[in-house]
Parts: C-alpha cells; structure tokens; sequence
C-alpha cells in the first residue's frame, strides 16, 4: 500500500531538508516501508463515522492579556547565535522570491 | 528576472474590450495590539533589532504559544464589519515551510477553520456607485521576522552574499482578509481593486484595530488576476501579484497584468500560474523564482494551542462597540445635510467632511457650511497653499461668522471681510467686526439720513419711481449702500427709500 | 548516619527539616557518588558542581535563620537533558544542540530553583527523547546499573540510572509514549506520566506536543509524589496546562502505604498481555495482582479493543507532530551549523547539511515518517486517521474505567535487553512501548513501580493507569503494591541490585 520508494524518501527528505547519503537513502528507505505497512493499518479503523481528537484533553479560549513582558537580553541571544553581526544573525543567501 | 527583457503588452483599453478579467485580492492587516500574537514581546516600531523578542516569537527550543485576547477582539471586530459570520469554533494550524525569517520554520495560521467566513464589503467607487466585493475569510497568523539582504550589486537576493536577520517583527498579530473572485468589475477591475483596499484601511482606522499605514506595511495587499473570453466562460489561469505597496501600485499594477495576459492569450500561449513580483520603478511586473515545493504546507491542527471558542455573548457585545463605517456616516451625513452626490463627493475629495460637520455642530446651516469651506476658504488654503485643516480658522468660528450674517448683523460682503480679517490673525470673527467697524447699520436714522442726501441730490429719479418706473431703485440703493460703506441692510434701504418716496 | 546516597528523597528531606545534615553534605555525597560511578553508569551530561554547591549552600542558610522552606528544599536532583536550563547546556541528547546554553529556565526548573532543590546536574537520553534505550543519544550509552552491558530503557535513560545507581535522590523525565515509565521498569525504580496538562510543558524540548508530560523519577512512590506535587499546576505560559490545582498526590500516597484497598477496582487489559510478554515479566504481574487482592482490591479484566492500533496511531501522530516541531533546528539562530562541503552556499543547503549532520539515525526516521504523514495527499490516510484511532483509544479507557477505578498492565514486555540487540530493527524497538503509549494518545496518567526481577534477575515494572485528572489514584494503589512488596522482599528492590565499582 505504501508508495515510499527510494525517490520518495528522497522528495520527503528533501523537504524536510536533511542531507542523506546514498547509503543512509537505501537503507532509510526500506526500514521506512517497513514501518509505513505496519501503520497503515491505521486507515482500516479509522472509518467517518469517527470524529478526530487532535488534543487529549478538551479545553478551549485559553487567552492571555495584551501586556508586555521584558524581552530577551539580545547579547545573551547572539551568543548562542553561528554567526551574527550587529545584533543580527547573520545566515548565508537565501535564494528564492521575496517573501 | 531581468527587467530589460521584452514584454508584449495589449493596449489596456482594448484587452478589457476583448476580455473579462477577475480580481482577487489577499489583504494582510497589521494589528496595533501592544504585544505579538503569541507572546507577550512589546511591539513597537523602529526598535533596535532583535530587542523585541521572547523565547516564543525566537522560535527558542522548549517555548510554547499562547494566544493575545485583543487580537482575537480585533479580528472579530474586522470579521463583524466584513459583514461575516463569526466561527463558533475555530483551531489554529501550522503551515510548515523553511525560511531564515519564520524562526519555528512555521507559521501558526489558521487553515480550514477561519475566525470569520462569508461575508462583503461595499465598495465606492469614484463616480458614487457602490460595488459589493465578497469576502471569503478573514484569520488570523503572525508575521514572520525581515531580511535585509547584504552583498550583490542590487543589494537584492540574486546575487546576495548573504542575509541579516531581525525578528523584532516576528510574530506580530495579522488578520488575513481573502476576497472571493471578484468578478463583473469589467474596465473598472483596477478601480474596484484600489477602491477595496482603500475602504479597508478606512475601516481599519474607524475600528481602532491598526494605524493601517500602507507606506510602514502595516496593510499589504496581493493582487490576483485572471482574464477570461467572456463572463461566462470558466475562470482563466491567474497570477498572483505581491509587493503592491501603495494604493495608486494597486490599480497600475492590474492594469499591467491585464495588458501582459492578454498578450500571452492572443499569442495563444497559456498563462503561467505564478506569484509575481510588482516594480514600482518600472511600472511591471515579473515572474518570482518557481518554488518546487512551496505548496505542500503540510497544514495540521496547532497542538500547542486549544480552539477559539467565541460565545455568541461575547460575539454581540464586540458588535455593540463597533464605530459606525466610513462609508455609512457619509450617506448618512449626506442625507442629513441634503447635498447632491457630485456635491457630498467634491467635500470628501476636498477633506472637508469633518470640518463642515464641526461647523454645523458650531450653529451653521449645511448650505452654508459647505459654500464657505468649499468657496472663500478654499481659495484662501490654495493660494496659501495649505491644507484646508491648516488654515488659521476653526470650523467653530466658520460658524460664529455665519451666525453673524444669520442674525443681520453682517451681510455677506461684510463678511468675506470679516474672514480676510479673522485668516489675517486680527481676531475672533466679532473681535475683527468690531475691530473694523463692520457692522450693518441697524438704525433707521443713519440711513434715513443718507437716503434723503441722495434722494435730494437726484430729483428727477424721486419723480420716476413715483411715478411708477422702480428701475432707478437698484441705483438709490446702490449710492446708499456706498455712502453708508456697505454697512447697510439692502432690504432695509429698499423699504425706507419706499416710504420715503411714497 | 548510614550513607546518604541510599536515603531516599524522604528521609533526606526529614533529616534536613530535623537539622541531622545539611544540604551540602546531601549535594557532596551524592556528586562523590557520580564522580565514584558515573565513567560506567554514564547517566549524566553535564554535572553542575559549583551551582549545585551553592544553591546548597544558600538553603542551609536560609534553613538556620529560621525561614520557612519547602519539604524537598536541599535534596538534589536531576534533570533529563530535553528540560530547558538557564545556563546550564542543554543537549536534548542531540549533537545539533552541542554546546548550546538556553537564555532562559523551564518553568518546572524555575519551580524546582524557588523551592530550592540544588540541581546535580543533566542526564543523558536518547536524542530528542525519541528511543527506548537511550543508544540513540549522540553522546554515547547510559548502562543500566544492574547490569552494564543492558541498556536502561529510554528515552530517559540517564535520569532513571541516575536515580537507580543513588547518584540522585529524584530526577525529572518526560513521558511521550512510556520515556519515564519503561526505563522505570527496567532499572527497578518508579516513574510518573501525569495527567496530559498537570506539568507546564514551557520550557520542554517539544517532541510530540500532544503527547508529552514531564514527570518524576524516584526509588519510591512516596517520593514522586513529592516531587509531582513541586511540579505541577497550571502555567499560563503553556496553554495547554490544566486550570487546576494539583490533587493532593502525598496523602494519596501516604495512605495507600497503609495498605488497604477495599472498594478498590482494579481492570487488567486484556490487549496488554500475553503474547510478547516474556514469562518472568508475565509471573510478576500475576503475582502482583494476587497481592492487590490481598489488600482488598477487586480484580477485573476489561477489555481495550483498539489497544492493538495504539502503536501505529502512535507512530504517525509522534513522528508528524516531532517533524515539525523540529525544524526549527537549521543552523540559522542556535546551535551547530554545518555548511555543504561543495557547491554554493545558501541557506536551504546550509540547513539541509546542519540536519543531515546534526541529527541521527532514528531522528531522521522519524521526521521523514513525519514529513511524509502530513504531506499532501497522504494527510488523510496516515495523520487524519490516526487521530481519529486516538478517539477510539481515549472511548476504550473510558468504557474500562466505568468498571474499574485504576488499569493496570506490565510496564515493559520485556527486561532490559542487551545493548546493540534492537538497533537493527526499529519496529522491534518500537514494540518495547506497546502498554505504555496508550495513556499518552488519551492523556491519561501513568505511574510504573518496580515489582520483581524476572528469571534473568532483571527488574520488572508494574503499571497503574487512571483516569484523566485522577492522578491520586495512581498514588494510592503504587503506593499499597510498594508496600506489600518491600514486606515480602524485606526492604526496597534496589537493595537486590549488584553493587557497582566504585572508580
């Protein structure tokens, strides 16, 4: 049932961007059809009638007021940051439109 | 990318002549909420970069969400005067991509389950007439965080060395307002485009939910369109057009893509489906780099974050507090005062509306309000080159200066001289009457005396108008009214001259 | 006094309030028992002698001029390495975080720091909690203390080691689908999933956000309930944290310690045993259940149907909720960033060769399962439907517990396997949290206890499960089963664990 080939791992690896190796492709790709036959079974209990739960426990309108908090100290965060200038962080290009 | 590259275009007029464009068009609304929309960072715009942020709106490891009640007021408000139903349940959902500026490399946005849903806008257009764009949704996200792109000849991203990053930005509340197709615009579909997102700023304002500055991007428009042959043929390919930043960039730049489509379709290519890019610099746009992957969000319920549940209670208690639009006080204000379309139109244009409605507040009739605002004061704000609101007048004293002619105490030519003298900083409309002794003669004696010096100067004119020929009349008044410098009640000097003849 | 390490967090706690020790001696003792085990046990990251120290140093203090503090206030603990700690690296077991300080405390940690609890220092994991043996840590095995070539369970393998080799009195773990529970069960020491919500989720390495929960690991029930009642309540910053206050766990475990459990129902689920259970672990259940009786307790089976779907409904939300929650490891703010060796460098490649190398080999499984859950087309099938087993789940627990007041099962279907033997086959791995991955799909609370070693003389677990926001219970029966326990064992289990050499 499950279409995970080697190339779609490798799509979904992609858009998950993680580098594989060939090797780790390979073998990545036939545990996953493993575990993906096993799970699918899911879809066979899972008829209509049945309403999802997408959290265990039922609450709702959890709001917090409109008033500021200190902010982080921004040397404390471009410490941790790979690279940074002006306290900015400083990432390689990014190609791809304007967002 | 480049912009040199030839692009055939159809003249606008005759594309719109040969086919029917559809507009949609994706309004992104900075709300003026003190904090973001899931942490409780302060906004504030212009502050040093990276200062603004908590471990949440970071995108830290370990930080969770949580949800700013005004935000979620504000977006109700907008869903009520979008004319919407308001969700009885909604959820929030991740749309995951990766980009530096999305620091969780998702955006919490809502997907399938909108806070607001079907709902309409109308829309006035230049000539008065009101056009009803659909309204689809309006949810609610945040905003993600600003590149600044370093390096490269342009300082664009083609060509860049590389980017620095300020989430300061980084979760501010957004309400995205999505139109459904906007069809039947025909030749005005750039009008009705500019016309909506104008109205929506207005509303905006009106609602006190955003500053809603075009020009500090605190409303951002995408503009899409499609042509097809006819109106009722089926829905063309559209493009999707961003980077529209002002009103006036909004209706060139449907104007260009009706011209650049057409000319795909008449050379019987096929439209691409693609996100452009507008240039304000050259008036075009151009085709944004394909993102293989960009549509598979992989939307999925927000599970750190529980359902919005507005009680139909709270739902009603924000629709009491809502403003009256822009829109209706003007027809209201309209009827009210009695004044033609052309006429409410030339006052709104002119930016009078709110300074007439002061001076009737201030005891002036609307006739009157609007012949001062529209006449004297503004040929005195152009020649001073002013704004009409600049001018050293208030509406207050418009009004005190109409109740002087009201009363008879000053006639109009008085008292255009009276606001010459008020503009010129003498005073208050009666310290400048006084000042200038610029009161209508109220005592018969005084006119009495004039009339008889003229009258005794021209017998032969007393013979005529006993004898029945009134016509000399207009020139008795006339010498009376300059021997009295004009301080006299035309009617006033009629009469007496009447009696006095006999 | 006989040596500290051996105390449980208890008796500390009563020799501290009773001015016997002080909680220097307490926090020395026990970092000289790390310093002394620690090379073969490995359990701990990162050992914070000094802050440790010092926050000891302040409770004595604060103790002798009069002020009134809390019970735990002076006994040491642990944190997993997946909790947030100002200053203190944080690792969630993955090298893509080496050397990352967190700006800012958990608030559990910030709860433990009020009540003056001197943290030892951070214990080791599987990476991004997401094993069950903690070999997938990027920083080498913990061993199981009763036998160092066995694994310790997962994925809070260095906290429930920690806590079985007396390095630390309490520790804290966190629980997505069995990760306090099972290696409870195989190191012979106790492990609490509260109820879904009951412990602020602020400051949690999110790996599965619907499924997670912080909770304590201890020798004794006694002790976890300490350590549960410090720890939970509500948290505005999380909001998915109960509105509530925390029930009133220590009395529920103080009197379950009388051993009386008339009126008490107790359900056997049928689906978690059995078949894949190995014998000794199957023995140990029964005779527990024989002892409950002789408290009083009624025994009765139920029946959980769509148990046996748990496990795939499991592995499909866990791996899609943890694919997104993870992306936000990319080079670009935090942590390492690895640039493409060839080619241009640009953001998405930088990212892509971070994670290619920052994450191991189960971590890139599951995203990429995660990945493809959630992606279009296939939503329905996997992720869709799996929420909608997780209704079935959560409506099987709540028929069972119209006929019973607590569920129990084994813990783990097997004792503590050797190192290496489950690495080549990820779906046998994944079978070790068959019984305890129910209670996280439906958010209810779960409590393992040590209650015998099997034939192989490994120690075997018992799990309770309760209702939702019934947490007490949990207390109250472990607390009951412990003491019957210890009175046929003559003294804790841990006594009957090997020495370990002393370095």
């Amino acid at each position: 049932m499950s279409t995970l080939s080697r190339d779609e791992v490798a799509r979904v690896a992609a858009l998950a961007r993680i580098d594989l190796t060939p090797e780790e492709l390979d073998r990545l790709a036939g545990e996953l059809v493993v575990i993906v036959d096993a799970i699918a079974e899911v879809s066979a209990v899972a008829t209509p009638d049945v309403p999802a739960t997408s959290h265990p426990l039922p609450l709702s309108n959890v709001f917090r007021d409109d008033v500021p908090v200190a902010p982080l100290d921004v040397d404390e965060i471009m410490a941790s940051a790979p690279a940074s200038e002006d306290g900015r962080f400083l990432v390689p290009q990014i190609l791809g439109e304007d967002s | 990318m480049s912009h040199s590259a030839h692009v055939d275009l159809v003249d606008y007029d005759e594309a719109v002549a040969r086919f029917d464009p559809v507009i949609g068009i994706e309004v992104h609304v900075e709300l003026g909420t003190r904090t973001k929309m899931f942490c409780a960072a302060e906004v504030e715009f212009g502050g040093a970069p990276n200062t603004q942020t908590t471990p949440v709106s970071l995108g830290l490891p370990g930080a969770l969400p949580v949800v700013n009640g005004k935000a979620v007021e504000s977006a109700i408000k907008i869903g009520l005067a979008l004319n919407c139903s308001i969700a009885e349940s909604c959820r929030f959902a991740r749309k995951n991509y990766f980009y530096p500026d999305v620091p969780k490399n998702f955006q919490t946005s809502q997907y399938d389950e909108p806070i607001a849903f079907d709902g309409y806008l109308d829309v006035e257009l230049d000539d008065g007439s009101i056009f009803r764009v659909e309204i689809e949704r309006a949810h609610m996200e945040e905003d993600a965080g600003k590149n600044t792109h370093v390096g490269g000849s342009t300082g664009r991203i083609h060509g860049a060395d590389h980017s620095l990053v300020d989430y300061n930005r980084a979760g501010i509340p957004l309400v995205e307002i999505v139109t459904r197709p906007i069809e039947g615009a025909g030749d005005r579909a750039p009008e009705v485009a500019r016309a909506y997102v104008q109205t929506l700023r207005d509303m905006f304002r009106a609602l006190d939910v955003s500053e809603a500055r075009m020009e500090r991007g605190n409303v951002r428009a995408d503009v899409n369109l499609s042509l097809r042959a006819t109106p009722e043929s089926p829905l063309g390919t559209r493009t999707e057009t961003k980077n529209v930043n002002s009103f006036r960039s909004i209706e060139r730049a449907v104007r260009y893509e009706v011209s650049r489509q057409a000319a795909v379709l008449d050379a019987g290519k096929t439209v691409t489906q693609e996100t452009r890019h507008w240039h304000e610099d050259t008036s075009t746009t151009t085709a944004g780099r394909v993102k293989s992957d960009a549509e598979d969000y992989r939307y999925f319920p927000e599970p750190d974050l529980v359902p919005v549940e507005p009680s139909r209670a709270w739902v009603e208690e924000i629709r009491a507090t809502l403003p009256e639009m822009p829109a209706d006080r003007r027809r209201r204000l309209q009827g009210d005062w009695g004044f033609s379309d052309p006429e409410m139109r030339d006052v709104v244009n002119a930016g009078a509306l709110e300074l007439i409605e002061t001076t009737i507040a201030a005891g002036s009739s609307p006739a009157a309000a609007r012949k001062w605002w529209m006449g004297e004061l503004a040929r005195a704000a152009k020649t001073t080159e002013v704004e009409l609101a600049d001018l050293p007048v208030t509406p207050e004293q418009i009004g005190q200066l109409q109740s002087l002619v009201d009363s008879g105490r000053i006639n109009d030519k008085m008292a255009r001289q009276v606001l010459e003298g008020v503009l010129a900083g003498e005073g208050s409309p009666e310290e400048v009457v006084v000042a200038r002794g610029l009161e209508i003669v109220s005592d018969d004696g005084p006119l009495l005396e004039a009339i008889d010096t003229v009258l005794a100067a021209q017998p032969d004119i007393v013979e005529k108008i006993r004898s029945g020929n009134l016509g000399p009349i207009g020139a008795v008044i006339g010498a009376v009214m300059k021997a009295t410098r004009g301080q006299a009640d035309a009617g006033r000097v009629r009469e007496l001259v009447v009696e006095r003849i006999g | 006094m006989s040596d500290l390490t051996r105390q449980s967090a208890a008796q500390l706690a009563a020799h501290l309030a009773a001015g016997e020790v002080s909680s220097v001696e307490v926090t020395q003792a026990h970092l000289d028992r790390i310093a002394a085990v620690d090379t073969d046990v490995h359990a701990f990251l990162h050992v914070s002698t000094e802050s440790a120290l010092a926050t000891a140093r302040d409770i004595d203090a604060r103790r002798a001029a009069g002020e009134d503090l809390h019970p735990l206030a002076g006994v040491p603990i642990a944190v997993k390495d997946v909790v947030v700690t100002k200053g203190l690296p944080t690792t969630a077991g993955s090298k893509i975080l080496e050397g990352w300080i967190p700006p800012y405390d958990a608030t559990l940690v910030e709860k433990i720091k009020a009540a003056g609890l001197p943290i030892l220092g951070k214990t080791n994991m599987d990476e991004f909690a997401m094993g069950s043996s903690t070999e997938h840590s990027a920083y080498g095995n913990t061993r199981n203390p009763w036998d160092l070539d066995r694994i310790p369970g997962g994925s809070g393998g260095g906290s429930a080691a920690a806590v079985a080799a007396f390095e630390a009195p309490l520790a804290i773990g966190t629980d997505t689908g069995g990760s306090i529970r099972q290696p409870g069960a195989v190191t012979g020491t106790v492990g609490v999933k509260p109820t879904y919500g009951g412990v602020s989720r602020y400051g949690l390495i999110a790996m599965a956000s619907s499924l997670d929960q912080a909770g304590p690991v201890t020798r004794t029930v006694l002790d976890s309930a300490l350590l549960h009642e410090l720890i939970g309540g509500h948290d505005p910053r999380d909001s998915t944290s109960l509105n509530e206050p925390v029930p009133t766990l220590v009395d529920a475990a103080r009197q379950g310690a009388l051993g009386d459990l008339t009126g008490v129902r107790v359900g056997v689920v049928k689906e978690l045993s059995g078949e894949g259970y190995q014998a000794g672990v199957s023995a140990r259940f029964e005779e527990s259940l024989e002892l409950l009786k002789s408290a009083g307790a009624e025994v009765v089976e139920v029946s959980c149907p769509h148990f046996v779907n748990a496990l795939a409904a499991y592995y499909l939300i866990m791996p899609a909720e943890a694919s997104s929650n993870l992306a936000k490891f990319d080079g670009m703010r935090f942590g390492l960033r690895v640039e493409p060796t060839e080619g241009p460098v640009t953001a998405e490649r930088v990212m892509s060769a971070t994670r290619g190398a920052g994450f191991g080999d189960e971590v890139k499984r599951r995203v990429i399962l995660g990945t493809y859950a959630l992606s279009a087309g296939y939503y329905d099938a996997y992720y869709g439907s799996a929420q909608k087993v997780r209704t079935l789940i959560q409506r099987d627990f709540a028929a069972a517990f119209e006929k019973a007041d607590v569920l129990v099962s084994p813990t783990a279907p097997t004792t503590a396997f050797k190192f290496g033997e489950k690495l080549d086959d990820p779906l046998a791995m994944y079978l070790n949290d068959v019984a305890t991955i129910p209670a996280n799909l439906a958010g209810v609370p779960g409590l393992s206890l040590p209650n015998g070693l099997s034939d192989d003389g490994l120690p075997v677990g018992f799990q309770i499960l309760a209702p939702a926001r019934a947490d007490e219970r949990l207390y109250r029966v472990g607390a009951a089963l412990e003491s019957a326990l210890e009175n046929v064992w003559g003294g804790p289990i841990l006594d009957q664990a090997p020495e370990l050499e002393i370095r």
